[in-house]
């Protein structure tokens, strides 16, 4: 989490007011001011969202759209995922990589298409975003246009019952499955919508003009199915489902082999190799990385967090935790963090330090909760 | 009727005779939001004013309570262990956190009473 600084004036997003009126408590994060809870509190508004559907303002996160001649194949020199191979309408995880092989952002790229031409819609971290399009605009000049979309609001509807409420606005969201993304009307205003998210739930985010975004949102929170959710109960939310935070669970020192995200560099990719960082990543998917971003659950109720050290049973340092907290839907402490590759087999059994003790812990599977995203 | 003091980092000692049942106010229990674990002090244990008394986990943070008086914890409340959130729904009663038998009375007169707590909780908003 990158927080501005107090005395740096803080961006609102197009529906700050909304957030006052439904008296969220709001906190500096990546620069702006964003709701960190409603009056109902992280853990109802987190079972909220696993139970019917909640709605996230995530307008500070970084939209765009990048053209080019071979717009598939320049992205591709930035990153490890197969863009090229992405069929219309299409979306992606991947990660912008620096030589090293560390992880600059984790994004998501869909392909669109405009007038025949093969377009990236792009969303990154708010606190990367400057960054992000800075060296993508710098590292493909001359054969990339990058159009930052500042005008643009970006929702998230999530939940088991996002499609039914968000169909009586835009029916056609209905015929979009898990990673898939287009235009469409919605509730008469054109909004590029796609069927994704970071809570592990089936759900929707959609990217429509910010002076639009406010209306439309209070008439999603109108419907008796959906609340207002926060910046804690996403946290929250993503961490029962195994989702990095970047600058937290994955940085510019982690590979995405140690990440545990070598699935997002393509088969294709791993052959022709010809990513930022190829050489490290290859080897490492190939011979195995030195440590592993596993899942912790520790024993008792106590909730370890982010740079806690985790120890052998012998005492050993093994690594640190880079995400921990209590999990709603688990209603027990979770945890995840680096340790040594010896130590990393679900099960193992580790120790964390908490305020001068030891608290046991295993290396888990994750999610921790079974996801329900909507595949086919 | 026993004699409540507060701080300025929102814990509360309520004292009757020689002994003080130590909290947090409404004010920081909001603030906090939903409280999931207390690490409450070990019985016997000799604290100093502004020692740390217990360890407040909310979802998101770990938050620190420092004793508004010195003495020894004589009592601690184990409901707490069972029902974290007691701190949540009912912070000046069955949210309390622990007793302590106190070692120096005059430590109160430092404190702020209730009106002057209320005062500066609203001068913060």
């Amino acid at each position: 989490m990158v927080n501005a600084s107090p005395d740096t004036e803080l961006l609102n997003t197009p529906l700050h007011d909304l957030h006052v009126a439904h008296g969220a408590r709001m906190v500096p994060f990546a620069g702006y001011a964003m709701p960190v809870q409603y009056p109902a509190g992280i853990i109802t508004e987190h079972k909220h969202t696993r139970n019917a559907a909640g709605l996230f303002d995530v307008s500070h996160m970084g939209q765009a759209m990048l053209r080019g001649a071979d717009v598939a194949a320049s992205f591709e020199k930035l990153v490890p995922g197969d863009i090229a191979g992405l069929s219309l309408g299409q979306m992606r995880y991947t990660l912008l990589l620096n030589e090293n092989g560390g992880i600059r952002d984790d994004l998501m790229a869909t392909r669109i298409e405009e007038n025949g031409e093969f377009v990236l819609f792009l969303v990154v971290n708010a606190a990367c975003k400057d960054a992000d399009f800075a060296h993508i605009a710098n590292s493909l000049a001359g054969e990339v246009s990058l159009e930052i979309l500042e005008d643009r609001a970006l929702l998230a509807l999530q939940g088991p019952k996002a499609e039914a409420v968000l169909a009586e606005f835009a029916p056609a969201c209905r015929d979009l499955v898990f990673l898939e993304g287009r235009d469409m009307d919605v509730d008469g205003v054109s909004a590029f919508v796609t069927r994704s998210g970071y809570t592990g739930e089936d759900g929707y985010e959609i990217s429509l003009p910010a002076d639009a975004a406010q209306a439309f949102a209070e008439k999603l929170l109108s419907h008796d199915a959906v609340e207002p959710i926060g910046l804690g109960a996403r946290d929250s939310l993503r961490l029962e489902a195994g989702l990095c935070l970047y600058g937290h669970d994955i940085d510019e020192t982690t590979t995405p082999v140690e990440a545990g995200l070598a699935w997002t560099v393509g088969k294709r990719r791993r052959e022709a190799a010809g990513f930022p960082g190829a050489e490290v990543i290859l080897k490492q998917i190939s011979d195995g990385a030195p440590r592993k971003r596993v899942g912790l659950l520790p024993e008792g109720r106590a909730p370890v967090r982010e740079g806690a050290p985790v120890q052998s049973a012998a005492g050993d340092n093994l690594g640190a935790v880079t995400s921990g907290g209590f999990a709603p839907g688990l209603e027990r402490p979770i945890a995840m963090g680096y340790v040594t590759a010896d130590h990393a087999k679900i099960g193992t059994s580790v120790n964390i330090e908490l305020r001068g003790r030891s608290v046991a812990a295993e290396v888990a599977a994750m999610p921790f909760a079974k996801p329900n995203y909507k595949r086919s | 009727m026993a004699d409540r003091k507060y701080t300025e980092d929102h814990e509360w000692v309520e004292v009757d005779g020689e002994t003080g049942v130590i909290g947090i106010s409404d004010y920081a229990q909001e603030q906090l939001g939903d409280v999931v674990f207390v690490e409450l002090p070990d019985v016997g244990k000799i604290l100093d004013q502004r020692d740390e008394a217990a360890v407040i986990e909310s979802v998101k943070a770990a938050a620190e309570v420092y004793t508004p008086v010195s003495g020894e914890v004589i009592e601690v409340n184990e409901e707490l262990n069972n029902d974290p959130s007691l701190v949540n729904s009912d912070a000046h009663g069955e949210g309390w956190f622990a007793k302590l038998q106190l070692s120096d009375p005059t430590e109160l007169d430092a404190l702020m009473d209730e009106a002057t707590y209320k005062t500066f909780v609203e001068s913060l908003s």
